[in-house]
């Protein structure tokens, strides 16, 4: 595995910037620009690099789907939230139309915001594609051709071109799909989901979220360290804080950057991915919230190898 | 785990040490059970002394939260006080600080929560 691309990181529900958001970046960067002068393009283009996040970027609205780059000619994606509709797009720019290819799906679990982006997603519509649905859920075929049935959709599942299969996979079995080793496991969410770990020779990659961790249960902590136990990247469900999780959001199915620190300290997991952003979150809410996750790490780290934080956002592609 | 206590202006402090991490958390709830049964209406408000406390994970903050349920349950009080500055942190980040009522001190504390 090289690298891993996130093409939808919001949770629950997705979100687009609003008028007023853009007209506060807009402002922010030239309050910062006010009285320089910039030569050349890349005087200007330097300048915008040095912004804040929060000012030069966005952690975007798309919901769930992540694509594990393999070594292979497969592709690998969890989830099809609504960032599906941007990859199946550049999977056909790239490959163009009638070039079949193999993607492997692998869904976290049924609710809404992790399958909209189905119907969307271009490489199912041509014919010579294979598409490989792979999941825990027995009612997972059923849940998608549900999605695209009227009056839900205007194109029935019928239609799609490509030859579509469901692979029903059992949990804490590693099952090796096109050169990696993929083991299921099951999590705390309403319906219940899964989280998925990839191996390949020298990488491991473990995608979970929507998955609420109850800290009085130490079995369940052990399990999850196991899990997580020496990934190269952890991509992990931080939607609310701490605080909420345990209180007033408890058995809402999910979990806090606390927690994720916390596991992929015990696991000494090289890097951790917060994910499934809150939609209520704007991009300065997120950044603060990577700040302080980073902070926390460094004064928990003890004598452990720092752990490198990163705030997954619709775009953004990591080395592994 | 043991948790001395002593009373201040009609307050009963006790005084946590240590680190409270996953495995101390199970023994923290033992430990502040028979506390708790008492933080009751009208009786010594419950102050935890956390100036002895050098970490505490997600779990043991959970017990707090708890503790601070039940105690408004039985509309008794309970807060914490004199978090040490990296403790104090974690609070901050994990949000804790806004469910549980948390002091500078255990005097500014005692001046707020005692009788
Ligand atoms: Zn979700
Ligand atoms: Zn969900």
């Amino acid at each position: 595995m090289n690298h891993v691309v996130f093409w939808g990181t919001r949770g629950s529900l997705p979100v687009s910037l609003t008028h007023r958001d853009i007209r506060e970046k807009i402002t922010a960067a030239l309050l910062a620009a006010n009285g320089k002068a910039f030569k050349t393009r890349a005087q200007l283009d330097e300048f915008v690099d040095q912004l804040p996040f929060a000012i030069n970027g966005t952690f975007g609205g798309s919901s769930s789907c992540v694509e594990i780059v393999g070594d292979g000619p497969a592709h690998f994606i969890c989830d099809m939230g609504s960032g599906a509709r941007a990859l199946g797009q550049a999977k056909i720019a790239k490959y163009g139309v009638p070039n079949p290819q193999t993607y492997h799906i692998f869904i976290s679990h049924l609710h809404w915001d992790h399958l909209m982006g189905f119907p969307y997603f271009a490489p199912m519509y041509y014919p010579g594609n294979r598409i490989v649905v792979h999941g825990c859920h027995p009612h997972l075929e059923e849940s998608i051709r549900h999605q695209m049935q009227a009056p839900n959709f205007p194109v029935d599942y019928a239609q799609a071109g490509a030859r579509i299969e469901f692979d029903l996979m059992t949990p804490g079995k590693a099952h090796y799909i096109s050169g990696i080793n993929v083991t299921p496991k099951l999590q705390h969410h309403a319906g219940d989901s899964y989280g998925y770990r990839f191996e390949s020779l020298d990488r491991t990659v473990v995608y979970s979220t929507d998955s609420e961790h109850k800290l009085d249960n130490p079995t369940e902590y052990d399990a999850f360290v196991r899990f997580f136990a020496k990934a190269d990247l952890v991509i992990f469900d931080a939607m609310y804080s701490l605080a909420e999780a345990v209180s007033v959001k408890a058995d809402w199915g999910h979990s806090s950057n606390v927690v994720g620190v916390e596991l992929c300290q015990a696991a000494a997991a090289k890097r951790l991915a917060l994910f499934h952003h809150e939609p209520m979150h704007d991009d300065k809410q997120l950044s603060r919230l990577i700040a302080e996750t980073r902070r926390l790490e460094q004064i928990t780290r003890g004598s452990r190898q720092p752990l490198d934080i990163i705030s997954a956002y619709d775009g953004l592609s990591v080395a592994l | 785990m043991n948790l001395p206590t002593r009373e201040q202006a009609g307050v009963l402090i006790v005084s946590v040490s240590g680190r409270i991490d996953h495995i101390a958390s199970e023994e923290f709830t033992r430990a502040l059970e028979p506390l708790l049964a008492g933080c009751v209406k009208g009786k010594a408000a419950l102050l935890l002394d956390f100036s002895a406390v050098d970490y505490i994970s997600s779990a043991g903050l959970r017990v707090l939260m708890m503790a601070s349920r039940r105690a408004k349950a039985q509309q008794g009080t309970f807060a914490i006080a004199a978090l040490q500055p990296l403790v104090q942190e974690v609070f901050a980040i994990s949000r804790f600080n806004l469910i549980v009522p948390c002091y500078a001190s255990v005097d500014a504390a005692c001046k707020v929560v005692g009788a």
